[in-house]
């Protein structure tokens, strides 16, 4: 075989050894079995399926993450959506410090970053503190820490990022004489920013808010950190089926019935972005 | 006080200590076709760029109709740019495109409609009203970003060399649909190019511009005709730059001697090459032909005198030497530099 076609499969060989066997081994798990003794059965069959089905408890912790990404998402547009359009119109000079200044929590650790909304959150936290000095509550609010709250606001934090990065990219390529064509043919800014730079930041848009949206949906830690009982997410049920409970077969059918939504919703945002950008 | 329609009086840019327009003053005419020529950097794009309210002047003013024009923002004046690169809105349908300035100033739904058809039809693109621009060809784009600016029926339309993306021939037909549809508005129009051809072909005046100053302004025949300066005569068309000494009346160029009205001293001409003809004529000389390039309609010699003095003549057929001539009014003096 030549150097260069050894070169040209090296790519296909990778997929196929870190993605395409983890996720063929984990379909076949989905269908087997555990035996009393907690031993894996191989013979196919769609009990963890309907076990799925049948247990209401999956249903509404699937529910409950989609919510807490959707909210996610919400926030991570609302806060990121004007932090790029500052990047790109308004910065100046400060655009590549600011910049960076989003980029550069992606180098902190994520449980750093989660901890830190603990000192935050906490009864005696930093914020709990600073309400009580100023006399603004009577005593610690307690839905700060271990809620849904928390998990969210922890959440939008870590993906803001990935929400501001695309939305930039998106802003950066709309060319200059568009918004100056706008205004010279009489368009108030406002009026060009909702007829011209936000149509066509449309894809950045999508982009960002699927990867926050997935990310977040898939998120284990910050439920797990900063989350109660009433946070718990799917991604919670699958590393413990994996984990403590030990049964692989159930934590595969879970595993393997996320990768299929994420795939149902990236397939529906790739056809939208399609449609506009050819449009 | 009878003044310009459009007035620029003094008019300066610089940014920081580097100044990009210099002094700037100029009347233009209702419904006047006049263009800024000049090379990258001359400031002809800055300039419009000031008309269009895109860039604030460092100095001077602007009046229309005798009111300031500077302190109306650029999405309220009555004038519109035509930009280089069309710049129509890719998520928009033709239609939508020439709609908006009207919709974003509210006009009502039916006048709209008619005003939008009726600028399509005046560009020929009423059958292309449901296109969007990625579907049609830059000639076809060019005539929406036109008809886009024309429907708002503004006093002044500004072009920033709207034709240099378009190949050779559209060119040629853009820029004659361009005139007609000058003289059938009769809007000012003010087109910004660095092409010599297309300013002399388009134009009722050429401003030359080179290094933020106006060089010369006139009609195209005047300002070819009688180029000021050298750089005037070499920039709009190929011309003969010929030095020679006056002496009592007399302009001595080496290979000829012209009778002038000068004072003595060194002077530069500009003799145009199609001045240049075989004899007979005013003024002859002997020259060798050195290099011929030929042209279709006619041919360009590169012709070698005794004294060593080059001149290039565009005449009609070939020819192998001997004696050629010209007229003594063909020999334009340069201003010295």
């Amino acid at each position: 075989m030549t150097r260069a076609r050894l070169v040209t499969l090296l790519p296909f060989a990778w997929i196929a050894l870190f993605l395409f066997t983890p996720y063929c081994l984990l379909f076949c798990y989905s269908f087997w079995s555990l035996d009393a003794g907690q031993q894996v059965i191989r013979h196919a069959t769609l009990a963890n399926y309907l076990h799925l089905a049948t247990t209401p408890l999956y249903f509404t912790v699937i529910l409950r993450s989609m919510r807490i990404a959707f909210s996610v998402v919400s926030l991570s547009l609302l806060i990121g959506y004007p932090l790029a359009c500052f990047l790109v119109f308004h910065a100046g000079k400060y655009r590549r410090i600011l910049y960076q200044a989003v980029i550069i929590p992606l180098w902190i650790s994520y449980l750093v970053r989660a901890y830190a909304w603990k000192v935050i959150f906490g009864n005696e936290g930093v914020l709990n503190t600073l309400l009580l000095w100023c006399h603004a509550i009577p005593h610690p609010l307690g839905f700060l820490l271990y809620s849904p709250f928390a998990v969210i606001v922890t959440l939008t934090h870590i993906y803001v990022p990935f929400v501001v990065l695309p939305v930039v990219a998106s802003l950066e390529k709309i060319p200059h004489e568009l918004i100056e064509s706008s205004s010279d043919l009489g368009a108030t800014a406002w009026q060009t920013f909702t007829r011209v730079i936000l149509p066509l930041s449309l894809p950045g848009v999508l982009s960002g808010a699927t990867f926050a949206f997935l990310l977040s949906f898939g998120d284990f830690l910050a439920p797990l950190l900063l989350g109660g009982p009433s946070s718990v997410m799917i991604a919670n049920i699958v590393a413990n089926l994996f984990g403590a409970d030990y049964n692989w077969p159930l934590g595969a059918a879970v595993a393997v019935l996320i990768l299929v939504m994420v795939l149902v919703i990236v397939t529906i945002t790739q056809r939208l972005e399609r449609r506009w950008r050819s449009a | 006080m009878t003044s310009a329609f459009l007035r620029l009086e003094a008019l300066g840019k610089s940014f920081g200590k580097h100044a990009v327009l210099e002094s700037i003053s100029l009347d233009i005419e209702r419904g006047e076709f006049l263009t800024l020529l000049g090379e990258s950097g001359s400031g002809k794009t800055t300039l419009l760029r000031i008309l269009g309210g895109f860039e604030q002047a460092t100095a001077g003013r602007i009046l229309l109709d005798d009111l300031p024009l500077d302190a109306i923002p650029p999405h309220r004046r009555p004038v519109h740019t035509v930009f280089q690169n069309y710049a129509l809105f890719p998520h928009m349908s033709v239609f939508d495109n020439v709609a908006y300035g009207l919709r974003v100033r509210g006009c009502g739904r039916d006048e709209m409609s008619s005003r939008v058809d009726a600028a399509l039809e005046k560009v020929h693109m009423e059958r292309f009203a449901k296109h969007f621009p990625r579907q049609i060809s830059g000639g076809q784009k060019q005539r929406v970003a036109l008809a886009r600016a024309l429907v708002n029926r503004p006093q002044v339309l500004l072009l920033d060399e709207p034709l240099s993306a378009l190949d050779a021939n559209l060119r040629l037909e853009m820029q004659r649909e361009l005139k007609l549809l000058q003289r059938e508005v009769g809007i000012t129009f003010i087109f910004v190019t660095h092409d010599q051809s297309e300013a002399l072909a388009i134009s009722d005046r050429v401003v030359l511009l080179r290094h933020g100053k106006i060089e010369q302004s006139g009609t195209p025949r005047a300002i070819y005709s009688t180029p000021r300066t050298a750089y005037a005569a070499s920039f709009l068309g190929k011309s003969n730059l010929v030095s020679g000494m006056v002496h009592h009346g007399l302009a001595d160029c080496g290979a000829f001697s012209v009778p002038v009205n000068l004072r003595d001293g060194p002077v530069t001409f500009s003799l145009r090459p199609e001045c240049i003809a075989p004899s007979p004529g005013a003024v002859q000389f002997a020259a060798e032909v050195v290099t011929e390039q030929f042209h279709g309609a006619d041919s360009l010699l590169t012709l070698r005198c005794a004294t060593g003095l080059e001149l290039s003549a565009r005449v009609a057929g070939s020819h192998n030497g001997g004696v050629f001539a010209f007229n003594p009014q063909d020999l334009v003096p340069l201003e010295q530099e």
